[in-house]
């Protein structure tokens, strides 16, 4: 247990609200606003888990991924995509992309903890 | 019979406040826009009278006293060129007009290459060359006044320096008044011009006046005026021929070249056409002014007693008749020839002095940031005010330093002589292409010197250096240098000797300096421009350096001709080109016509300069050099035509792409719309679902319990505002709205939309103007207070200063209004100005704010619906939003 998770995100409701689940769950939960900043911020945290939002203040998150997934120490980090874009291209463009796993915006709690363990524990 | 110096002050108290009365009522007029009677020819007419100053009035009779009819050559220099030299004129005028040429100086700056040397050259000889006349127009007016004293009861004692100061100071305030309240030079002075033609019938009449009293009151009719010409000693006078030819073209050339001539002829002209009516109307006005001249001074010298100034017979003969009131009328005529020199000349030296001299200082001191930081309007009113009090306080001083000579006529040949030295370079550049710069400033120089040492400076006599020593033996005992028999070739009268050897040397390094040397391609443009410019319709001189900003030169533009006249200019310019908004693309043909409006208020090398340090880099190019070597008359036609199809063709391009990139942009936006939808309704629908369930699984404390139903509620208001305003903009974008229109007073509407938007005094400083504010207008009030609290509450939540402002501007523009809501934050990004009015739009970083960015869409089909507009403002700092909306709403069928 004890597993760290960086939070990308721009909502403040949203994070409080995955802070919330995650922080219960024994999970120690960072959280990173800027999308210009973001890949930065993963590289010098090196968390267990990255959930990546897409539509972030300067930088989407596509290009995000794609920036860590060529960082030679970040090629495995398990990184979920969760975003409010749930069309079939949006999954088709984040797993190009190489994510790890891909999720919609609702979500439901328990979804959301069960595929982080998953990632994390894999 | 005496007239108290009191009471002839008053009377000239009393005759400047008609005056101040009359330029008043024509400035309103022209602000009116009932300038049609201001720009007749006849007033342009009148307005070249500045030419007969006091020297004319009362020299003129001086001058036959004591030289018979040399006068006349004063009269038949401008009358040989208007009448024979119109075309002449027409191009200085047609040049003046199509390169907004603010003065002789710019002019010449401007045709060679837009030199500053060359401007601040000019500009120069042009003050050292009108101080004197300036002088000598405060002189004859104090003369005048000490004419009545001493013919009164001798008991007003009259301060004549003190009167001088007097005259010099209301001259100065009335310039200042009237000659620097637009700031464009390149615009005519209505109310000037018409004081100056009120005064030029009033000199008229008055000598007229006296020249019939004169004939048929004094000497008893013609047969008799006849007789005693005959017996004075001015029909014996023989004038040589020399001084025939010499002194002729010495007023001619000067008609030209003097300031003021300048200013009148060129600056102020408002019609070409007003040339071919001044081409006989003004050599009539001269003939009438001229007529009396020779009875009122062969009279004169038969009745006065002798040894009275002959440049004082036409006061001092109707005062020693007892006739008071013909002796105020004329001295008004005097007043009025000596006042409209001063005002004119002063204007036009101003201008001069603040274009080539302060205003390139004031930009170096300044650095690159000057063209985007300083206020430059207000730098260059000042400037002109200033300049306007240094020019006339210049002319006190030699006023006083010269203790006032008492022949008036021998100061104005020093000026004419001294200010035609601008012929050569004036005349070469506008008919000869090979000119150059280096021509221009070697003539100048050398006429100059040559004039300074021959005639200028020996005026002063020993104080300056020039004794009886060096007059006699030359320069350094050099018996060919001496100052009025250069070359040994004595005997010539000096003003002739002058003229002759400085006109002929200045020629001559003009020629030579000009084909010994290689024009720049700038020079070389010009040059065409000027030479050709009856058939020319080419750009010249354009800016091919870096991509400059349209916004970074809309910045520079509002600083120079104010914030409303450069938003205008780049409005239609993009207009023009077929765009929306307020930056057009920047092409040479913009940068041109901007380099020119500029040119109108700061003169062609600043304007030139400005642009330069904007753009930077390569002023001119390849390109420009190609059309040079293509200027051939031949593929000028062909050229031009071709340019005219290549501009409409760019211009359909350019409507084309637009309107392709549009559709484009709308089927895009179709699909983005639906999947921005969903995205902007999932957002909220995350954390209610997410806290909900968080709620139902947990024990939480009852803080926790109380936050989290917040968070639900309040994202709950989110997604219901969302849908409201996704429903107000189907409806808007649909057409089907029912306007509720009704009348208002905008200022209630303004207090009203503030309050609703929070924008309380500790949250954002509100700047108004409410006497603007307070008017009523008809249009659907609720709508409209829709889109300015969305303005405002834009403004409360993005502003970014550390005190955040906000300026409401409101303008009246005919039939509309408008209304500018400018910030102090660091503004919109030029990448985001174009799409801010397009659904979800968001700026990317303002995300957390909670708005879904339909707010000014809204606004946007709102204003539409409105008949009128909404428009994001740039380079005004801050984000800056301007609405414009019709007064009256049209009751159109919705």
């Amino acid at each position: 247990m004890g597993k760290s998770v960086l939070l990308i995100e721009d909502e403040p409701n949203i994070i409080e609200a995955i802070g919330f689940i995650l922080s219960r769950d024994g999970w120690t939960v960072a959280s990173h606003t800027d999308g210009a900043t973001a890949v930065d911020a993963v590289r010098k945290t090196v968390p267990d888990v990255v959930i990546l939002d897409v539509m972030l203040p300067n930088r989407s998150g596509y290009d995000i991924l794609k920036d860590l997934r060529n960082d030679e120490r970040l090629t495995n980090l398990p990184i979920m995509m969760l975003t409010a874009r749930g069309q079939t291209k949006d999954r088709e463009m984040a797993q190009e992309a190489g994510a790890s796993c891909f999720m919609t915006k609702p979500f439901s709690n328990k979804d959301v903890l069960s595929t982080l363990r998953e990632l994390a524990g894999g | 019979m005496t007239l108290g110096f009191n009471i002839l002050v008053a009377t000239a108290l009393a005759y400047v406040a008609f005056l101040f009365f009359v330029a008043f009522v024509a400035e309103r007029r022209a602000a009116d826009g009932q300038s049609r009677w201001l720009r007749s020819p006849y007033i342009y007419t009148l307005s070249l009278s500045v030419y007969c100053t006091a020297w004319t009035f009362y020299g003129a009779v001086g001058y036959a006293a004591r030289s018979g009819l040399e006068y006349v050559t004063i009269y038949l220099g401008p009358t040989i060129v208007i009448i024979g030299w119109w075309w002449v004129l027409r191009k200085l005028v047609r040049i003046g007009r199509a390169q907004r040429v603010t003065s002789i100086a710019d002019l010449i700056s401007s045709r060679f290459g837009k030199s500053n040397t060359l401007g601040v050259l000019v500009t120069l000889l042009a003050v050292i060359g009108t101080t004197p006349y300036i002088a000598l127009q405060l002189q004859s007016v104090t003369l005048s006044f000490a004419a009545f004293a001493s013919v009164g009861d001798g008991t007003a004692e009259v301060d004549l320096n003190s009167t001088a100061l007097w005259v010099a100071a209301g001259l100065a305030l009335f310039t200042i008044v009237f000659g620097t309240r637009n700031l464009d030079a390149n615009e005519r002075h209505h109310g000037v011009v018409m004081a100056i033609a009120v005064e030029a019938v009033v000199k008229l009449f008055a000598l007229v006046a006296v020249g019939i009293f004169v004939v048929w009151g004094v000497a008893g009719g013609i047969s008799e005026t006849v007789a005693a010409i005959d017996q004075s000693k001015i029909a014996a006078w023989q004038v040589p021929t020399s001084k025939w030819i010499g002194l002729t073209f010495l007023s001619a050339a000067a008609f030209l070249c003097l300031p003021r001539m300048f200013q009148v002829l060129v600056v102020e002209n408002a019609d070409e056409a007003h040339v071919s009516t001044a081409s006989w109307a003004f050599p009539l006005y001269l003939l009438l002014i001229s007529l009396f001249v020779v009875p009122i001074a062969a009279i004169g010298l038969s009745i006065m007693p002798a040894g009275s100034n002959p440049d004082l017979f036409v006061l001092t003969i109707p005062l020693s008749q007892g006739q008071n009131s013909l002796a105020v009328l004329s001295f008004l005529g005097g007043f009025s020839s000596a006042t409209s020199m001063v005002i004119v000349a002063a204007i036009a030296l101003s201008t001069m002095v603040s274009n080539h001299i302060v205003m390139p200082i004031w930009l170096s001191s300044q650095g690159s940031s000057a063209v985007v930081s300083g206020d430059v309007r207000y730098v260059l009113i000042i400037a002109r005010r200033v300049s306007i009090g240094a020019v006339l306080l210049l002319g006190y001083l030699y006023y006083r330093l010269s203790g006032g000579g008492s022949a008036l006529a021998a100061i104005g040949l020093i000026s004419f002589t001294g200010v035609v030295q601008v012929l050569p370079a004036l005349m070469g550049g506008v008919f000869w292409r090979g000119a150059t710069r280096v021509g221009a400033i070697s003539g100048l120089v050398v006429g100059f010197a040559v004039w300074a040492y021959t005639l200028f400076l020996p005026s002063f006599g020993a104080s300056a250096g020039f004794g009886p020593d060096l007059m006699a033996n030359g320069l350094l005992g050099w018996s060919w240098l001496r100052p009025q028999a250069l070359m040994s070739i004595s005997g010539l009268d000096p003003v002739i000797h002058a003229l002759l050897w400085s006109m002929i040397l200045n020629t001559v390094a003009f020629i030579v300096g000009s084909i010994s040397s290689f024009p720049t391609p700038t020079e070389r443009l010009q040059g065409a421009q000027f030479v050709n410019v009856f058939d020319h319709s080419t750009r010249a001189g354009g800016f091919t350096g870096g991509a400059p900003e349209a916004e970074d030169l809309l910045v520079m533009s509002q600083r120079i001709l104010g914030g409303r006249d450069a938003q205008n200019f780049f409005h239609a310019a993009a207009r023009k080109q077929g765009k929306d908004g307020y930056l057009p693309e920047i092409t040479p043909d913009f940068l041109f016509s901007l380099e020119r409006q500029l040119g109108g208020s700061v003169g062609a090398a600043t304007a030139h300069a400005m642009i330069g340090q904007i753009v930077g880099g390569n002023a001119v190019s390849v390109h420009d050099l190609m059309a040079v070597a293509d200027e051939t008359a031949q593929m000028m036609e062909y050229s031009s035509r071709l340019e005219a199809q290549s501009v409409e063709l760019t211009r359909t391009a350019s409507q084309l792409r637009d309107a392709n990139e549009k559709l484009t942009a709308l089927s895009v936006q179709k699909d983005a719309f639906l999947s921005q939808i969903s995205h902007e309704l999932r957002t909220p629908m995350t954390s209610i679902r997410a806290f909900s369930e968080i709620l139902r699984e947990t024990d939480l404390s009852t803080d926790e319990k109380e936050k989290y139903t917040g968070i639900i509620h309040a994202e709950a208001q989110r997604l219901t505002r969302l849908l409201d305003d996704l429903l107000d903009l189907g409806v808007l974008e649909n057409g089907k709205v029912n306007l509720n229109v009704q009348s208002a007073n905008l200022e209630n509407v303004l207090d009203h939309a503030l309050s609703a938007a929070g924008a309380d005094r500790d949250v954002l400083i509100i700047k108004r103007n409410r006497t603007k504010e307070d008017f009523p207008f008809v249009t659907d009030i609720d709508r409209l207070s829709q889109v300015i609290i969305n303005i405002v509450s834009n403004t409360v939540k993005y502003c970014d200063a550390d005190r955040p402002e906000l300026r409401i501007a409101v303008h009246h523009m005919g039939q509309s209004v408008s209304i500018d809501f400018i910030d102090n934050g660091t503004g919109i990004p030029k990448t985001q100005q174009d799409v801010i009015f397009e659904k979800f739009s968001r700026l990317s970083d303002h995300k957390s704010a909670g708005s879904a960015g339909l707010g000014l869409a809204i606004c946007r089909e709102i204003m539409l619906k409105l008949g009128g507009t909404i428009r994001y403002l740039p380079g005004q700092g801050g984000a800056a939003f301007r609405l414009v909306l019709p007064i009256e709403h049209a009751l159109v069928a919705q």
